[in-house]
C-alpha cells in the first residue's frame, strides 16, 4: 500500500480497526498519494483522507458498477493488460442470460431450492453448444450444494476448476458473447446519476472518485483498494469484493507494487485462521471439506478441486491432499487406503455458526466449545445466540477474562426479561483460563499473507494455557480414553499423529507445530529434511506438509516467520521480515508487473521482468510464475498443469491463467456482481424489480423476524438504516478491552452516531439516551449527535442511518458494559461464504432509556405487530416480482420456513 | 535574555556537567489518526492509574478530556465545519507571509503560534485544496517541557528538576504536594494526583472498574519525557507507540528543523492553517521542547495562544522594584535631609 498512488478505503475503517497497518496508508500519502474514504460515516480514516464520501450502508455494487461502467464507457481501461492478463476476449456459453434480459435474475435461477443451477454461465465450449463444463467428479453440482458448504470460501489461494483450459477467445473483443460485451450491457444502466439515486453520492463526488482512480492506474501509477467487514457482511458480500476485482483487473491493478485489493483483517491472524481453517467448510491451505454426495471417493475429491487438464497449480491438489494426510495419520495412510482420505468427516450440509446455533435451539447440538469469540455479544441476533446457550448440556469457554458468553445463565439480558430463570438452566459451564499472545510463542498470519513470529515473553499466570498446549492435552486423554477402543470411528483418533516434543513445563513446542506445517521428505535420499517448496510435494506417499501454501516456512530447518531484520533489509519487497505465503512471494500475480513481453510497465512500477540472458524472471521479489517460462512461450493448453500456462498467464492459481472480469464458476449468487438491497432494507431497489438477493440464506424463525421492506405494508415501522462497526479503543466483542481499564476509560459507554437531521425529528439530545428498535431487539444507548453522520438523499426521500459500535455487552465482570448492538442484528446470510449480514439493517430509534424486565419484550413485540411482521417478510416470495421476473419455471408453491431451520 | 526569559540552553542554565543534546518532540497532528494509542502506551509504562468515572462525555471521541495528573498525553477531537475550516485557513494565512514585504522580521514575533516555514510562498501555487464540508481534527497534547519552566521555577522543595536532556521532571519523593507549580505552569498540564479512584456509581447494571492501589497520591505529576527511559537511550513509550509517526521524538534542534519543513511541504500544498506552535524560542516561555503543528488557532485544541512563564518578568520586576526601593531610599534620604536641615 505504501507504494500506491491512490488509495481507496471503502467497506472499512482502516484507520480506526486497522491502526498498525494504516502506518503504509500514512507512508503513501507523505508520498503524495491521494487516500479516498466511502464509508456511511465520516471516521477517523475520513479525518485523514483527501476525501471523505459518504454513502448509504449496502450500496456499494452500485458505486463500483457504475466506476466499472465509467471506466469501459470512456475508454480508460488498461487496453494492453486487460487483453494480455484477463478474461475479456473469453467467450461465454450462448445459453447465458444476463440480469439485463431477466429482470434482475441471471439464467439458471431454480425457485425450488432458492438457488441458481450454474451451468450455463460456463464459458463457451470450442466444439459447438454448451459451455466449458466442470471435472466430471463434479459435474454441474448445483449452487444449493455449493452454498451449503460455503463453497466460495476455497477460492483463498487459486480460482475454481474448469473441465479443460481451451478457452475461445475473440482477441477483437467485438463478438458479443465476449465477456468485455458482456460486461459492457450488465453495467450500462450503472450511472453516476443511479449512484445519486441509490448511494446518496453526489456527481460532484463520483467525478472526485472516479478521476482519481483512473487518473492513478495505468503504466506509471498504481491504485489500491482496501476493504474489511464493510463489505464482507452482507447478503452479497462476496460480489461487493467482486466488483471490486473487476474495476481493479480493467484498470491494470493486479500483481504490481502499489496494486490490488486488500482484505484488511479484524484480528492478529484472521488470515492464519482462513489457512489453516477454523471455519467448518475448509481444510488447510483452502482445500475444501468434502461433502456427502460430492466428494465421495478420493478421485471425486481431487476432481472436484481441479481437472488435470486445465492450467496452474491447483492440478497438482492431489500432492497437497495426500501430503496432508500423510501429515496427519503418518504412516497409517497408504496409497491403498486412499492415504485415509475416509477418515475425514463428511459436510451433510450448511453446518456454519448459524445453522449450529439454529440447532442448538432444537436440541440437536450438546455441546460448545468457545474459543477467540464472546458469541453472546459478538454474533448477529445475540438473543438468539444465548437461548440457543441454555439449551447446550455443556458449554466450555476458554478466554482470558469471565466473558457474557461465560455469564449469561446468571446476568444475560434474558434473566432480566424473565424469559431464563438461572435455576431452570441445565447447561454445565466450564471456563478455561487463556494465555495471551505474550504468553505463548506462534505465528501470526497478516492480511499480506505474511506470518510473523511472535516470541514468548512469559509463562501464562495460574492455569492459563495456550491453544496449542490445550488442545494437545485435550487429544492426549481423549486418545488414552479410548486406546482400547475396537471402534472403527474411533481410528481417526487413534492413528492421528499427536507426538509433539514438549519442553520442561509438559508444553508442546510451537515450532514443531510448524515445522510439521511446513512439510519434510518422509522417504527417499533426503526423509526427514523439511521440504522448501510446495512444488516438491508428491502424490506417492513420500511427502507430508500440514498446508501446502505454508511450505517454505520452514525451509533449511530455519523458522523463516521469525526474521527480523530491520526495514526488512534493503530490498524493496522488504523480504527478510517475516515469510509470506506462497513461497515467500510478497505480491501474488507478480508475472502482471511486467507488460507481455515480460518488461516492466515502467520505471516507476518495475518489479519483476523477464531477463533474456539468464533466461528466467528476475526482480525484487520472488517470482509467482515458472522461473524460466518465456513470455513468449505457448504451450499447447491441453497438457495441463503448470507447464500448460502461456508466458503471459500471470494468473497461475487460475484454471485458465487469466484474470476472472467474469466468473464462469465460483460464485453461487452471479457471474457479475448485481446491486440488491439488503435482506431488510427501507429502500427500494431502482435497478431491477428483484428488491433483495435471491439467492440469500435466510432463517425464517420467529426469533429472527425482519422488518418489511421498501414497499410492503409496515416499511414505516423501522424507517432508519443501522450499521455496525468497531472502535479502535475496543476490540470486537469487548473481552481484550472492556476488561482493561485504560481500554475502557477511552470509550466507556455504549453509544449510537446520528445525524443532526435525525436527532431533530426524533427530539434526541447530545449524551442523552436513546432506545434502538429492530424486529429482533431494542437496546439503549447514549447519543452522539454529529455532522460525521450525514442524512442522505435516496430515490428522492432522506434516508438518516444509525451507527453502532458493538463492543458493549451485559454483564458485571467487564469494567465497562452496555447493551449489544449485534442483538439488533437478524440473521440473513450470503450464500457463497454464509457470512452473516451486520452491516446493514432497518430499525426505529426513540428518545430515552429501554424498558425493562416484560416491558421490553412487549414493546419489541408491539412493533413487529405495528409492521405485521411475519416468518414470512422478506423471506417470502423469494422472488419479488414474478411478473417482471423471468424465471423457469415459475416459482409456484414457495413455502415458508416451517419450525427450525430452513435453508432459504 | 538568560536563564529567566529568551532564548537559551536550558541544559547548560542548569549547570549539567554532562552535554547531552536536548530532547523533545514533535508532534504532527495533521498525520494524528486519533487512535489513542500514545495515551494508552503512556499510562502502561508509566503505570498511570485510569482517569474519570467512566461515563461519557458526549464531546466528540474525546472521553479523557484533558491532561492531568494520571493522563500525560491526551488526544482531542475537534468536529468543525465549512465556516470554522475557512477561518482556520485565514488565520494561518495571515501568519505565513505570502511573499509579501515583512513588516516585522521573524526575530521579533514573540507569539508561540507562528508560520516559521522560512516561506516565500510568492513562486508556489497556494490555491487551497477544496474546503471540505467537514473535519474531523485530532491532536495529541503533553507536557511542553518549556525552555523557561514556570513549574521548575516556583518549585519551592527542587522536586522539579532540569534533566540533562533538557527535559523537566518531578522527583515524586521530594514533592511536598503544595501545588505552587500547578499555579506556575502556563499550559495547565501539571496538577496534584488525586486518590484516583471514580466516586462510586449509582447506574443500575453496570459496575465500575476496580484500580490497584493509587501511587503517588497527593504529589504533583507530569510527563517525565520517559526520563527513565531516556537513560536508557530508548525512545519515549508514546512516540514508540505512534502507528503514523504524528509523535516523533529526537533532538530538539532537529525536531524544529523538520517542523519547518513540514509547515512550508503544507502551505506549498495551499494549507495554508497549517502552523506551529511552541517554535519560537523568542515566545513567552523561550520556545517549548515539545512542539506542534496545528491546523487551527491553538484555542481550538485547548491550548493558550500565548503562554508567558511567570518567571519572563522577573528581571523587569526586580528593576522596577529595585527602583521602588531606590527611590524609597532616596525619599528616606531626602526626608532625613530635610529633618535635619530644620534642625540645622
Amino acid at each position: 500500500m505504501a507504494n500506491a498512488d491512490c488509495i481507496v478505503l471503502q467497506g472499512g475503517n482502516m484507520a480506526e480497526a486497522h491502526p498498525v497497518g494504516f502506518q503504509w496508508v500514512s507512508e503513501a500519502k507523505a508520498r503524495g498519494a491521494r487516500v479516498i474514504h466511502v464509508d456511511p460515516r465520516f471516521t477517523r480514516t475520513g479525518a485523514i483522507a483527501d476525501r471523505h464520501i459518504a454513502i448509504r450502508a449496502g450500496s456499494d455494487v452500485v458505486l463500483l458498477g457504475a466506476l466499472i461502467n465509467h471506466v469501459l464507457s470512456n475508454d480508460l481501461w488498461f487496453k494492453e493488460y486487460v487483453l494480455a492478463y484477463t478474461n475479456a476476449a473469453t467467450l461465454v456459453s450462448e445459453d447465458f442470460r444476463d440480469t439485463e434480459e431477466l429482470g434482475g435474475l441471471f439464467s439458471g435461477f431454480d425457485p425450488a431450492t432458492g438457488q441458481y443451477d450454474l451451468q450455463s454461465w460456463a464459458y463457451a465450449e470450442a466444439g459447438g453448444d454448451g459451455g466449458v463444463g466442470s471435472p466430471s467428479g463434479q459435474a454441474g453440482e448445483h449452487g444449493s450444494s455449493k452454498s451449503d458448504r460455503a463453497a466460495g470460501d476455497e477460492h483463498g489461494s487459486g480460482g475454481p476448476s474448469l473441465e479443460h483450459a481451451e478457452v475461445l477467445r475473440d482477441e477483437t473483443l467485438q463478438d458479443p458473447r465476449t465477456v468485455f460485451q458482456v460486461l459492457k450491457r450488465h453495467y450500462a444502466r450503472y450511472t453516476p446519476q443511479m449512484v445519486q439515486e441509490l448511494c446518496g453520492i453526489s456527481e460532484d463526488d463520483f467525478t472526485y472518485l472516479a478521476d482519481s482512480i483512473t487518473q492513478n492506474s495505468g503504466r506509471d501509477r498504481t491504485t489500491v483498494f482496501g476493504y474489511a467487514t464493510g463489505w464482507t457482511q452482507h447478503t452479497l458480500g462476496a460480489q461487493f469484493i467482486r466488483s471490486a476485482a473487476i474495476l481493479q483487473l480493467l484498470l491494470g491493478n493486479v500483481g504490481r507494487p502499489g496494486s490490488g485489493i486488500m482484505a484488511l483483517r479484524g484480528h492478529a491472524s484472521i488470515q492464519g485462521s482462513t489457512d489453516i481453517p477454523t471455519l467448518f467448510n475448509l481444510l488447510p491451505g483452502y482445500l475444501p471439506m468434502p461433502k456427502v454426495g460430492v466428494h465421495d471417493s478420493f478421485e471425486d475429491y481431487l476432481e472436484g478441486i481441479a481437472s488435470k487438464r486445465q492450467k496452474g497449480y491447483w492440478t497438482h491438489a492431489d500432492a497437497y491432499t495426500i501430503s496432508l494426510l500423510k501429515a496427519w495419520w503418518g504412516e497409517h495412510a497408504t496409497a491403498d487406503n486412499d492415504w485415509c482420505f475416509d477418515y475425514l468427516p463428511r459436510l451433510s450440509g450448511p453446518h456454519g455458526t448459524y445453522q449450529t446455533t439454529v440447532g442448538m435451539l432444537a436440541d440437536e447440538v450438546e455441546g460448545y466449545f468457545v474459543l477467540g469469540q464472546n458469541p453472546a455479544v459478538g454474533s448477529a441476533n445475540g438473543r438468539q445466540q444465548r437461548l440457543a446457550m441454555s439449551h447446550l448440556k455443556w458449554l466450555v469457554v476458554r478466554d482470558l477474562s469471565l466473558i457474557e458468553s461465560a455469564t449469561w445463565w446468571k446476568e444475560g439480558p434474558e434473566i432480566d426479561s424473565g424469559e431464563l430463570r438461572t435455576e431452570d438452566i441445565d447447561t454445565e459451564v466450564f471456563f478455561m483460563p487463556a494465555a495471551t499472545h505474550v504468553e505463548k510463542a506462534g505465528s501470526f498470519t497478516q492480511t499480506q499473507r505474511l506470518l510473523q513470529w511472535r516470541h514468548k515473553a512469559l509463562a501464562p499466570p495460574g492455569e492459563a494455557q495456550s491453544e496449542l498446549d490445550f488442545f494437545f492435552k485435550l487429544g492426549q486423554r481423549i486418545r488414552a480414553k479410548l486406546a482400547d477402543s475396537t471402534d472403527e470411528r474411533d481410528r481417526p483418533l487413534l492413528e492421528l499423529t499427536w507426538d509433539y516434543p514438549v519442553d520442561g513445563h509438559g508444553d508442546p513446542d510451537p515450532e514443531a507445530v510448524l515445522a510439521e506445517i511446513n512439510g519434510r521428505f518422509v522417504s527417499g535420499p533426503d526423509a526427514g529434511k523439511p521440504l522448501s517448496f510446495y512444488g516438491q510435494m508428491a502424490t506417492d506417499g513420500s511427502t507430508a506438509g500440514g498446508c501446502w501454501i505454508y511450505t517454505g516456512v520452514y525451509a533449511d530447518g530455519v523458522n523463516q516467520a521469525a526474521r527480523r531484520v530491520p526495514g526488512g533489509g534493503p530490498s524493496p519487497s522488504q523480504h527478510e521480515w517475516g515469510w509470506a505465503w506462497p513461497a515467500d512471494r510478497r505480491i501474488l500475480y507478480n508475472r502482471a508487473s511486467a507488460d507481455p513481453d515480460g518488461k516492466p510497465w515502467s520505471e516507476r512500477k518495475k518489479y519483476i521482468w523477464w531477463d533474456e540472458d539468464q533466461g528466467k524472471w528476475v526482480g525484487d521479489d520472488v517470482p509467482d510464475f515458472p522461473e524460466d517460462r518465456a513470455p513468449g512461450a505457448r504451450p499447447d493448453p491441453n497438457i495441463g498443469g503448470p507447464e500448460a500456462l502461456a508466458g503471459d498467464d500471470p494468473f497461475i492459481m487460475q484454471a485458465d491463467g487469466k484474470g476472472w472480469l467474469y466468473a464462469p464458476k465460483g460464485l453461487v449468487d452471479g457471474p457479475l456482481p448485481t446491486h440488491y438491497e439488503p435482506w431488510e432494507s427501507p429502500v427500494a431497489n431502482s435497478l431491477y424489480p428483484q428488491q433483495q438477493s435471491p439467492t440469500r440464506v435466510v432463517f425464517a424463525r420467529e426469533d429472527n423476524l425482519g422488518a418489511p421492506s421498501a414497499g410492503t405494508r409496515g416499511d414505516e415501522v423501522y424507517p432508519y438504516v443501522f450499521t455496525t462497526y468497531r472502535l479502535t479503543e475496543h476490540h470486537t466483542a469487548g473481552g481484550m478491552s472492556r476488561w482493561l481499564p485504560y481500554l475502557s476509560e477511552l470509550q466507556p459507554e455504549m453509544f449510537c452516531e446520528i445525524s443532526p437531521a435525525l436527532a431533530a425529528e426524533r427530539g434526541l439530545e447530545n449524551n442523552g439516551w436513546a432506545t434502538i428498535i429492530s424486529p429482533r431487539a431494542a437496546i439503549e444507548a447514549k447519543v452522539l449527535v454529529t455532522d460525521r453522520v450525514k442524512t442522505l438523499t435516496i430515490n428522492g426521500r432522506a434516508v438518516h442511518q444509525v451507527g453502532l459500535p458493538y463492543h458493549w455487552g451485559v454483564g458485571t465482570h467487564a469494567v465497562v458494559s452496555g447493551d449489544a448492538a449485534n442483538d439488533l442484528v437478524g440473521v440473513a446470510l450470503d450464500p457463497n461464504t454464509q457470512i452473516q449480514e451486520s452491516k446493514a439493517g432497518s430499525c426505529d430509534i426513540v428518545a430515552g432509556r429501554r424498558p425493562r424486565g416484560q416491558a421490553l419484550l412487549d414493546l419489541v413485540a408491539d412493533y413487529q405487530r405495528r409492521a405485521g411482521a411475519t416468518v414470512d417478510t422478506d423471506n417470502v416470495p423469494r422472488v419479488t416480482d414474478p411478473e417482471a421476473e423471468t424465471v423457469t419455471p415459475r416459482p409456484d408453491g414457495e413455502v415458508s420456513g416451517e419450525d427450525g431451520f430452513s435453508r432459504w | 535574555m538568560g536563564q529567566l526569559s529568551g532564548p537559551t540552553d536550558p541544559t547548560a542554565d542548569a549547570h549539567w556537567h554532562t552535554h547531552e543534546e536536548r530532547k523533545g518532540f514533535f508532534t504532527d497532528t495533521s498525520i494524528c489518526i486519533g487512535c489513542k494509542a500514545c495515551e494508552v502506551a503512556c499510562k502502561e509504562w508509566n503505570h498511570n492509574p485510569r482517569d474519570g468515572d467512566l461515563d461519557l462525555t458526549g464531546m466528540s471521541y474525546d472521553n479523557t478530556v484533558s491532561l492531568g495528573a494520571s493522563t500525560w498525553r491526551h488526544v482531542a477531537f475537534v468536529e468543525q465545519d465549512r465556516a470554522r475550516i475557512e477561518e482556520a485557513r485565514e488565520s494561518g494565512r495571515v501568519l505565513v507571509s505570502l511573499g509579501m514585504p515583512q513588516v516585522r522580521s521573524e526575530r521579533d514575533v514573540t507569539t508561540s503560534v507562528t508560520d516559521l516555514s522560512g516561506g516565500d510562498l510568492s513562486g508556489v501555487d497556494t490555491t487551497p485544496p477544496d474546503t471540505p464540508e467537514f473535519r474531523w481534527l485530532m491532536a495529541s497534547d503533553v507536557c511542553k517541557h518549556c525552555t523557561h519552566a514556570g513549574c521548575l521555577d516556583v518549585c519551592p522543595t527542587g522536586a522539579l528538576f532540569r534533566t540533562e536532556f533538557g527535559t523537566v521532571v518531578v522527583q515524586d519523593d521530594v514533592c511536598n504536594g503544595c501545588g505552587t507549580c500547578v499555579a506556575g505552569c502556563p499550559f495547565g498540564v501539571v496538577e496534584r494526583r488525586s486518590d484516583g479512584t471514580a466516586a462510586p456509581t449509582t447506574r443500575e447494571g453496570q459496575k465500575k472498574g476496580e484500580q490497584p492501589p493509587i501511587p503517588n497520591k497527593g504529589v504533583a505529576q507530569k510527563c517525565t519525557l520517559c526520563y527513565d527511559r531516556l537513560v536508557d537511550g530508548q525512545t519515549p513509550a508514546c512516540a514508540k507507540t505512534c502507528p503514523t509517526t504524528s509523535i516523533k521524538f529526537g533532538d530538539h534542534e532537529d525536531l524544529v528543523t523538520e517542523a519547518k519543513a513540514r509547515v512550508a511541504q503544507l502551505h506549498a500544498q495551499g494549507m495554508t492553517e497549517a502552523r506551529l506552535y511552541g517554535a519560537n524560542e523568542l515566545d513567552g516561555v523561550g520556545g517549548t521542547g515539545s512542539v506542534f503543528l496545528l491546523l487551527d488557532e491553538p484555542e481550538v485544541y485547548g491550548l493558550p495562544p500565548d503562554p508567558r512563564v511567570c518567571t519572563a518578568d522577573l528581571m523587569t520586576m526586580y528593576k522596577r522594584a529595585a527602583m521602588a526601593a531606590a527611590g524609597m531610599v532616596a525619599a528616606a534620604a531626602v526626608a532625613f535631609l530635610g529633618r535635619g536641615g530644620r534642625g540645622a
